[in-house]
């Protein structure tokens, strides 16, 4: 019988603890790559999650690095004042759409723009899963949530957000991507991606931002292919998967990554 | 003995700064003081007023309802204020800027041109010495030595030189004080 | 102690940054805000230059969620507003409540509701005793009435802190942070605090397990089990320190009641009351949560009547209410809004109440 090799085991990041998220959904997916990265840059022992509130509320119990659970948006202050005091731990917020782009814009802005040395993992599905579908600041123009049962209009609720775009513009961001959870090349290119984000982190650049384009079929009202084919065909229109900066990647002379 | 002196003037003609002198020089003297500013909302040229309090018992109130002394640097300031002072208190105005002493007939009151002895002795920095000169002697709680010497420690070597102008500016006001308090008697 | 104290002229604000540097404070995160921006700024001058980081936060919001992040990474973190500020912190401070993180907050009132103005207020004195936002918990609130209490107190807000892992609340107001006194300075200690195994950062996995700072507690024994802790710890508090000072007369006609500025109003009053023929003694908390009920309830049993003044149409007249259970009258002399009472106001009362009070 040959000799089985298990190449890609479970990460020593992750807690192994029954994660609860429903089925389908990329939580998951996302968990895993953060987990992978950790382990790959040797870091669990000084990596301080920072749990938010959304469907990823449990993400303390799942990530087996020391934790901190934040309120409703203000992950990224949290982060500042474990960094200010601990400048050599690595420190990464994990938030969904609502928790970043509506209530908690201030702190992901001044975070940014203050370059201070965190990572943030930004899970856009463009809704807010925990309480129930209502719409977020990136639910698509003519989506239906419980809060826009008849899909979004400008005249009700304006214009979806754009976050990697929005922080593109403020010269403390040191790594901002966008990348989408759908496909096994798109995960790949996600994972480099973060990986890239906490050696931003490592390096001390400055602020470092993937946002993850994520499903959710629950609230979408679709099975896990239409899901993934509504990012592929839809969303991926409206928030373009790339690499908007990578200044340890201009540093190294480099271009993309 | 409770000393309450109430200041007040504009925003930009140093009244803080010359209430934080006297209460550094009644702590400097071993008295329990404080010092209570009230400003406008503008930053310059607005009213600035302070409370400072000189006590040989508990402060308690660091505010006056009716100053035993009040140091006046401007009209708006005589006009808001004068009618406060305690009976038998004393009012020192900046006349260079204030032409017609307060119907305050309760009161001792002191004149004196601080703006012209600043200009004689050629630094307009002292505005406020010849007022504090003249309060010194009118009250008798401290004298202009004592004043001088929390100046010195209060400001920065760099300043020093303003010292021997600062000085002249308290004995003029000084000397005004003392002229006055002869006429009452 | 042969220390040499440094005495100095300085203001309550600057009093109270001093005090946080002194009590150990290295980590301060502020937004300005009058009458209080004199400490964010004595911190941004003076903390860098010693190792120490001051960072302006975007907002109160962010500024409490950051002392929440240094605390919860060990630190003895700072942050000071007035009171349109606190009311923002106040969802932070229910998560250092539920999280049982130790930290230090000021609150220089002004008065209000709503903007308000920039002139003494005590208006905030249920948000600090009652408040700590949303839950049951409170922060533990000391009560300085001098410049030099604003800097002791400060000061060991730490130690207290430290000691009943809760946030405590420097209470005091607009005159009090920006009037001079003469401050006899502490020696500024090094950040030692205590051992916090709780802690999160760098660790050896040798040494302890991962650390978790969370409030989320779905099952409600696990939730309540927390907040029996929190229980115990203001029993505990409330035998340790709390704290007051009496002042005048030992035969009282009338016992006056106040805290912070206030006191300093009635303890000139107390002088100028007995000038008047009335015999009055001052009852002054330096600790408001824990309260000191018991000199109130002591002399309640002496006395026909209290008069509680205040800067506040009447909160802390509840808990002086609390503490005496029915057995003297007890009045109120409120002003709201940044409106004083003056001395002669609060000798007035007194006289008035003293001559009622004679009648019987």
């Amino acid at each position: 019988m040959a000799e089985l090799t298990l190449v890609n085991p479970y990460p020593d990041a992750l807690t192994g603890v029954e994660m609860r998220y429903c089925p389908g959904c990329t939580h998951g997916t996302a968990h895993r790559l953060v987990a992978e990265v950790i382990d790959e840059l040797g870091v669990k022992d000084r990596t301080v999650a920072i749990a938010t509130v959304g469907c990823s509320v449990y993400a303390y119990e799942y990530f087996d690095t020391d934790a901190v659970q934040a309120s409703h948006g203000r992950g990224p202050a949290v982060a500042t004042g474990i960094k200010r005091v601990h400048p050599d731990s690595v420190v990464f917020t994990y938030q969904g759409d609502g928790d970043l782009a509506s209530i908690g814009m201030a702190e992901v802005v001044h975070a940014a723009a203050r370059a201070e040395n965190f990572t943030i993992i930004f899970i856009n599905n463009a809704v807010f899963g925990m309480t129930q579908g209502q719409m977020a600041p990136t639910t698509l123009l003519g989506q239906k949530t419980t809060t826009s049962p008849r899909g979004r209009t400008v005249a009700e609720a304006g214009h979806p957000i754009r976050i990697c775009e929005l922080l593109d513009t403020l010269d403390g961001a040191a790594f901002l991507a966008r990348e989408a959870l759908t496909t096994p090349a798109r995960i790949r290119s996600a994972k480099r991606s973060i990986r890239r984000a906490f050696e931003t982190q490592l390096a001390g650049a400055g602020f470092s931002l993937v946002e993850l384009l994520s499903i959710c079929p629950q609230w979408w009202g679709m099975d896990v292919l239409e899901a993934i084919d509504h990012v592929e065909d839809t969303m991926i229109e409206y928030y373009p998967v790339r690499v908007f900066r990578d200044r340890l990647g201009e540093e190294e002379g480099g271009g993309d990554a | 003995m409770r000393e309450e002196l109430f200041m007040a003037g504009l925003g930009g003609q140093g009244v803080n700064l010359a209430g934080q002198l006297i209460a550094r020089a009644g702590m400097d003297l071993g008295l329990n003081v404080s010092w209570f500013p009230i400003y406008d909302p503008e930053v310059r040229g607005g009213s600035s007023t302070c409370t400072v309090i000189l006590t040989d018992e508990r402060v308690g109130s660091p505010t006056s309802d009716h100053p035993t002394s009040m140091i006046l640097m401007s009209a708006d300031a005589v006009g808001r204020f004068a009618d406060r002072a305690v009976e038998g208190g004393l009012i020192v105005i900046n006349s260079s800027l204030v032409h017609e002493a307060p119907a305050c007939h309760a009161c001792r009151m002191l004149m004196v041109p601080a703006n012209e002895i600043a200009v004689e002795i050629g630094n307009d920095r002292t505005v406020n010495m010849s007022l504090l000169g003249a309060w010194a002697a009118g009250t008798g709680i401290m004298g202009i030595e004592d004043i001088a010497a929390s100046l010195r420690a209060m400001l920065p070597e760099r300043h020093h030189h303003h010292m021997p102008d600062n000085e002249e500016a308290l004995r003029r006001g000084a000397a005004i004080g003392r002229s006055a308090c002869l006429g009452d008697d | 102690m042969s220390e040499q104290r440094q005495r100095v002229l300085i203001t309550g604000n600057e009093a109270t940054a001093e005090g946080g540097i002194a009590g150990g404070c290295r980590h301060f995160f502020g937004y300005p805000i009058t009458p209080q921006n004199k400490i964010p700024e004595y911190m941004s001058e003076h903390l860098p230059p010693i190792g120490g980081v001051y960072l302006q936060a975007e907002s109160e919001v962010a500024a409490i969620n950051m002392v929440y992040g240094a605390a919860a990474a060990g630190a003895r973190a700072m942050t000071t507003s007035s009171s349109p500020g606190i009311s923002l912190m106040q969802e932070g401070l229910s998560y250092m409540l539920g999280t049982e993180l130790p930290c230090v907050i000021v609150n220089m009132v002004r008065g209000g509701p709503g903007l308000g103005n920039v002139a003494a207020a005590q208006s905030d004195y249920w948000l600090a005793t009652r408040g700590a936002g949303h839950g049951d918990g409170r922060c533990i609130t000391l009560t300085p009435y001098s410049v030099q209490e604003l800097h002791e107190f400060t000061a060991g807000a730490f130690e207290i802190a430290d000691r009943y892992r809760n946030p405590v609340c420097v209470l005091a107001d607009a005159i009090l942070a920006s009037m001079m006194e003469p401050c006899e300075l502490l020696p500024r200690r090094e950040p030692s605090p205590p051992e916090r195994p709780w802690a999160v950062g760098p660790h050896d996995p040798a040494e302890r397990e991962r650390n978790i700072v969370n409030s989320l507690w779905v099952d409600h024994n696990l939730m309540e089990a927390v907040n029996l802790r929190i229980e115990e710890r203001y029993r505990q508090a409330a035998e340790e320190i709390t704290d007051w000072e009496e002042f005048g007369s030992d035969d009282p006609e009338v016992v006056l009641c106040a805290y912070g500025i206030s006191a300093r109003i009635c303890e000139s009053a107390v002088g100028q009351a007995a000038q008047a023929g009335v015999r009055t003694r001052l009852i002054r908390p330096k600790t408001v949560f824990p309260f000191p009920r018991a000199p109130y309830a002591r002399w309640a049993e002496r006395v026909e009547r209290m008069l509680v003044v205040e800067l506040s149409m009447g909160q802390f007249v509840e808990d002086v209410l609390l503490s005496v259970e029915g057995r003297c009258q007890v009045d109120l002399l409120g002003r709201a809004g940044g409106s004083m009472p003056t001395v002669a106001d609060v000798v007035e009362r007194v006289v008035a109440l003293a001559g009622k009070a004679g009648g019987h």
